[in-house]
């Protein structure tokens, strides 16, 4: 039962508030993608031990979805991403 | 075991006489007892029975460590608490205890009687037996139920109620012994918020034989509390366990209000027992330790117990636990208890298994017979203790021999430390492995988290002097963790020691040593498993039992390792624990629920027309969270006969429903055709404002996940429609799929499901309806089409109508704002009596539906159907400039195979014959391979005979093929595959009475 810190909220709030929303930074494969490389992508997931990026979404707060970086074994979470920021390349 | 004269530092009161019952006896103890206390002042004898072999049991500690006496309390009654260890209990007026580990009884047990199968009965001895024969399974199970002898489930409501309490607090420091103390006092005084909590019902842990001994102690105890009772920063939460502790400082704890009251002075308007979550942003655990027992034979007969039980008995309670006493230990503790007891008048025997440098000539001078190097190798007696045969013993690596002939002590109490394990399990909660000190011979909190600090006897400090300064240290390292400065300076204190020898496994009788004493669990059971590969410590654990009751394994885990050191030659440090898991004692359902029972048990969710619905009559149904009106029974119908004329009515007259619940999600903005176009497989670029177009919506996978109608307000402006139970998650999958994948996309959502309330008008008088309540719409069938949807005033509210059908007759949605919901229905009701209108709910929506063959998603369709499995490739526009979610699955080379599952009509033979629902489906009517399920069924009161809907393996090329039902119980029913529309297949009724 961890804490979280919104980047939009800018507080620490309890885990209920928010949703775990998938595996971040996953790339929709191609239309003209075969079967095998379309079935990677939907079905499969790296699945580490230790620190992962997942995506969170704050849906009992701002709707946002961001970025955690949480190691999974100690639930530690070592940073926080706003998709914003990613992409602004900062 | 006798009452005492008073003592300096008791804790009970005199004064106050309170009578209890057990096994149907009256016995008197004091105020101030525990169910424990008062039962040894009486000389109560066994308290149990144990798990498998029926031996007798006594009182063995004084604390949540106590293995053996576990009671009922109030049996039978709506206060009945099964499990409760009779150390905990504190006394009340007319208490009502019994045990029901005797089977059958307490003073006659079959299990003990059956010795001779005892050695069958060892460790795992049910992963071997009960195979043959099968049938007797029942039987099995109820017996070794009937066997185990723990506690009944309670039979009647709780009398009383629970709730829960939330905190943020600096330093949260659990245990309040001396270091408890020290760091909470420290803490305060320091500019800290801190809450401070013990299980026990005062303060000072262990320490009330120190004071007793030691009037510095008393001293020092005496201040600290009044200091701690006076300062403004502690919350002190007295008889609270703190049971678990997660991520981030969650501290949780059970604080029990009223249990030490009698029945009737128990107040009903107060919670029973409370569950506190508290987040700190530092935690000390000074939560103490565990004594540990020694092993040898028979060593779990009552009037056996742990030395440091004695003394809290002799201190707290002023209860002699024997007159004729031997001492048996490994540590320099054994010696206090020695003193204390030649102070009340005994005179122990002192069996120190440690060639041992500790001065006892002034002990012996007393009265005290002391031999080192010696050991208890067995305990005799049948009822209680009355014997222990010692021997000189001496270790040989891993192995310990006895090198004297044993020789017999009288006793009737044999007292008993082997040493002490800090209390570790809070630690370990978040993942952390305790660690073995070879030094202090105990496994060590790792205390690796951030923000945590451990002080006192769970860090290894065995004296209250020593435990004050480790808590006052952890305090200053505390203080300093949150920015505040500590007045001490951090200097960590050094600690003193009881030179614990090491383990002592002997040899003799391994199938008399009990570790384990609430699972039966004994030396040789280790042996077993290690002679049988279980050699982890998680598997010897799993396959002997150890430590899985409801002590967690408190006195035995420890000599468990110990044991399986001993025989694999591994090092304990290598061993290491089994894995501590919350709940550190066990919690009541009813803390754990709090207020959230009952009603409160989950949110409900009523439209604005709730009251109307049941001045109506309605029957309800729970939808996800929303009460809907399920059917409108008139008089004594039941649900067939409602739903019968409510079909009826709307296919020959007039009909209404709530459709208020629906999801509803508003959508603006330049590009919001465009995001309708990727999340929906239709099409939408030619959709204009006033127009309203059936929507698909499917997975990436190309499964089919919700549907409803999407209304085009203008360009830039639509509504979106979901499935009632899809609302939540649709809302979330347009966000997660706009701002991870689309960021470009400039569009907007809104959840406006709570905005609007919608009053379904059905029938082929519906127009006819509508002209009377609305007047600035032209409702005739060229001017309002199948589709469009129109805004206008409806009774006085501005509304937008919807003309669209689930029900395959004329209808119109009435949305508006959701306050006027139910105005608008009761005036649509009271003006459409002319037509005789009839309300409908659910059921009926979904036989009416089921006629024309419409899907509902999460019924029809399970997450693997696709749009051309349900028939409904008219929906699927691939030509689409963006790849829609799901475009590129529909071709993948299984969603494109011929022979999946389709959506067909299913008409049974006999036409009363009304299919389950999820009924499998095979080709002949012997088969074993399913080729479908039922996915609706109903009776349809237009048609007058029964309907179904179901998928089956190539459905469309079987249309007019027989294939059979086979239900769970009953005949084999044959079926005949034909097209899902039962009714209206030209769509005539669409229009109604122009």
């Amino acid at each position: 039962m961890f804490l979280i810190t919104c980047p939009y909220c800018g507080e620490a709030r309890e885990e209920q508030e928010f949703s775990h929303a998938g595996e971040a930074l996953i790339q929709r494969a191609p239309l003209d993608a075969t079967d095998a490389e379309w079935g990677d992508y939907l079905f499969n997931r790296s699945n580490r031990k230790g620190p992962v990026l997942e995506q969170w979404q704050h849906t009992l707060g701002c709707r946002k979805l961001f970025i955690v970086e949480r190691n999974n074994v100690t639930n530690d979470i070592l940073a926080i991403k706003t998709f914003e920021s990613l992409r602004s390349g900062s | 075991m006798k009452r005492l004269p008073p003592q300096p530092c008791e804790r009970i009161d005199r004064t106050q006489r309170v009578s209890f019952k057990w096994h149907g006896r009256w016995y008197s103890g004091f105020g101030g007892d525990t169910l424990a206390s008062a039962m040894l002042a009486n000389d109560v004898t066994p308290v149990a029975r144990s798990f498998k072999y029926g031996r007798r049991r006594g009182i063995m500690a004084a604390g949540t460590e106590e293995p053996n006496a576990l009671v009922t309390l109030e049996g039978g009654s709506g206060h009945h608490t099964p499990n409760v260890r009779a150390t905990e209990a504190e006394l009340y007026e007319e208490m009502q205890a019994r045990t029901d580990s005797g089977v059958p009884s307490l003073k006659h047990d079959l299990r003990a009687w059956l010795k001779p199968l005892h050695r069958f009965l060892s460790a795992g001895f049910y992963y071997k037996t009960f195979k043959a024969p099968k049938s007797g399974w029942p039987w099995y199970e109820k017996g070794l139920r009937r066997f185990s002898g723990f506690s009944g489930a309670p039979t009647e409501p709780d009398a009383e109620h629970y709730d829960q309490q939330y905190h943020h607090t600096d330093i949260a420091v659990v245990g309040s012994g001396p270091a408890g103390m020290a760091a909470a006092l420290a803490a305060a005084q320091g500019g800290a918020r801190v809450l401070l909590l013990d299980e026990r019902s005062a303060l000072g842990g262990e320490m009330v034989s120190d004071c007793v001994t030691e009037s510095r102690a008393g001293q020092w105890f005496e201040a600290t509390r009044q200091a701690l009772a006076e300062h403004a920063n502690i919350t002190l939460l007295t008889r609270t366990t703190a049971y678990a502790l997660h991520d981030y400082n969650l501290l949780l704890a059970l604080e029990r209000r009223q249990d030490h009251l009698a029945l009737p002075a128990r107040k009903p308007e107060q919670s029973r027992q409370r569950s506190h979550h508290i987040r700190a942003r530092q935690v000390i655990l000074a939560t103490g330790s565990h004594e540990r027992p020694m092993m040898f034979a028979n060593n779990d007969l009552p009037g056996i117990m742990l030395a440091t039980a004695v003394r809290r008995y002799l201190h707290e309670y002023a209860v002699l636990c024997g007159d004729e006493v031997v001492i048996a230990g490994n540590n320099d503790s054994i010696y206090a208890l020695a003193s204390e007891l030649l102070d009340a008048g005994v005179r122990p025997v002192v069996v120190d298994s440690r060639d041992s440098g500790f001065d006892t000539r002034a002990l012996q001078e007393r009265g005290a017979v002391v031999r080192k190097s010696h050991a208890v190798i067995e305990a005799v007696g049948r009822d209680r203790v009355s014997g222990a045969r010692i021997a000189q013993v001496r270790q040989t690596g891993t192995r310990w021999d006895c090198i004297t002939l044993p020789e017999t002590l009288p006793c009737n109490l044999i007292a008993l430390s082997g040493g002490f394990s800090p209390v570790v399990h809070l630690d370990c909660h978040t993942g952390s492995k305790p660690v073995f000190s070879g030094e202090w011979q105990a496994f060590m909190p790792a205390c690796d988290r951030p923000n945590r600090w451990v002080a006192g006897s769970v860090n290894a400090f065995p004296d209250w002097a020593g435990c004050r300064d480790d808590g006052l240290y952890a305090a200053a390292r505390a203080l300093e963790a949150l920015g505040l400065n500590p007045s001490a300076p951090a200097t960590r204190p050094q600690r003193t020691t009881l030179n614990t020898g090491p383990f002592v496994c002997l040899s003799h009788k391994r199938d008399k040593t009990f570790l384990d004493m609430q699972n039966d669990v004994k030396a040789s059971d280790i042996e077993q498993a290690i002679r049988e590969n279980y050699r982890s410590i998680e598997h010897i654990k799993r396959y002997t039992a150890l430590g899985f009751g409801t002590d967690q394994g408190k006195t035995g885990n420890v000599n468990g390792i110990a044991v399986a050191a001993s025989v694999t030659g591994i090092p304990m440090e290598q061993i290491g624990t089994t894995t501590f898991r919350p709940m550190y004692t066990p919690v009541t359902m009813g803390a754990l629920a709090g207020e959230e029972t009952g009603l409160l048990y989950d949110p409900q969710r009523f439209t604005p027309m709730q009251t109307s619905h049941q001045q109506q009559g309605a029957a309800f149904e729970v939808v996800g969270q929303w009460m809907r009106p399920w059917y409108f029974p008139h008089g004594d119908e039941d649900m067939h006969a409602a739903v019968a004329r409510e079909c009826r009515a709307a296919r020959s007259a007039l009909a209404m429903m709530d459709a208020s619940t629906l999801g509803k999600i508003d959508i603006q903005g330049p590009d919001a055709r465009e995001l309708l176009a990727r999340v929906y497989t239709n099409a939408w670029a030619k959709l204009a404002p006033g127009k309203c177009r059936y929507g698909l919506m499917c997975d990436e996978n190309g499964m089919i996940i919700d549907d409803g109608v999407t209304a085009c307000i203008s360009d830039t402006h639509f509504v979106m429609t979901t499935t009632t139970g899809g609302a939540a998650s649709v809302y979330a999958h347009l966000e997660r799929w706009h701002q991870t994948e689309w960021p470009a996309l400039k569009v907007y959502f809104t959840s406006v499901t709570d905005h609007w309330s919608t009053t379904a008008v059905v029938g082929p008088k519906a127009r006819r309806l509508m002209e009377k309540v609305c007047s600035d719409i032209d409702f005739s069938a060229d001017a309002f089409p199948f589709m469009d949807w129109r805004e206008g005033t409806v009774l006085g509210v501005p509304a937008r109508i919807m003309r669209i059908s689930f029900s395959g007759e004329l209808s119109y949605e009435i949305n508006v704002a959701a306050n006027y919901g139910r105005h608008i229905w009761d005036q649509v009701h009271a003006i459409g009596q002319e037509w005789g209108i009839t309300p409908y709910g659910t059921e009926s929506m979904h036989v009416l539906r089921a006629e024309k063959g419409y899907i509902i998603v999460g019924q029809d369709t399970d997450g693997s159907i696709t749009p051309y499995d349900a028939g409904m490739s008219w929906a699927v526009a691939r030509n689409k400039p963006y790849p829609f979610i799901g475009l590129r699955s529909l071709s993948r080379s299984d969603t494109s195979r011929p022979d999946r599952k389709q959506l067909v009509g299913l008409l049974t033979e006999a036409p009363d014959t009304v299919l389950p629902e999820g009924c499998q489906l095979v080709r002949h009517p012997t088969d074993t391979v399913m080729i479908g399920h039922v996915t609706s069924s109903y009776l349809s009161p237009t048609l007058e005979r029964s309907i179904a809907l179901a998928v089956v393996r190539n459905g469309f090329a079987l249309q007019g093929e027989t294939i059979y039902a086979r239900p769970v119980s009953g005949a084999v029913i044959p079926v005949v595959i034909r097209d899902t529309t039962f009714y209206d297949a030209g769509k005539e009724q669409l229009d109604g009475e122009r």
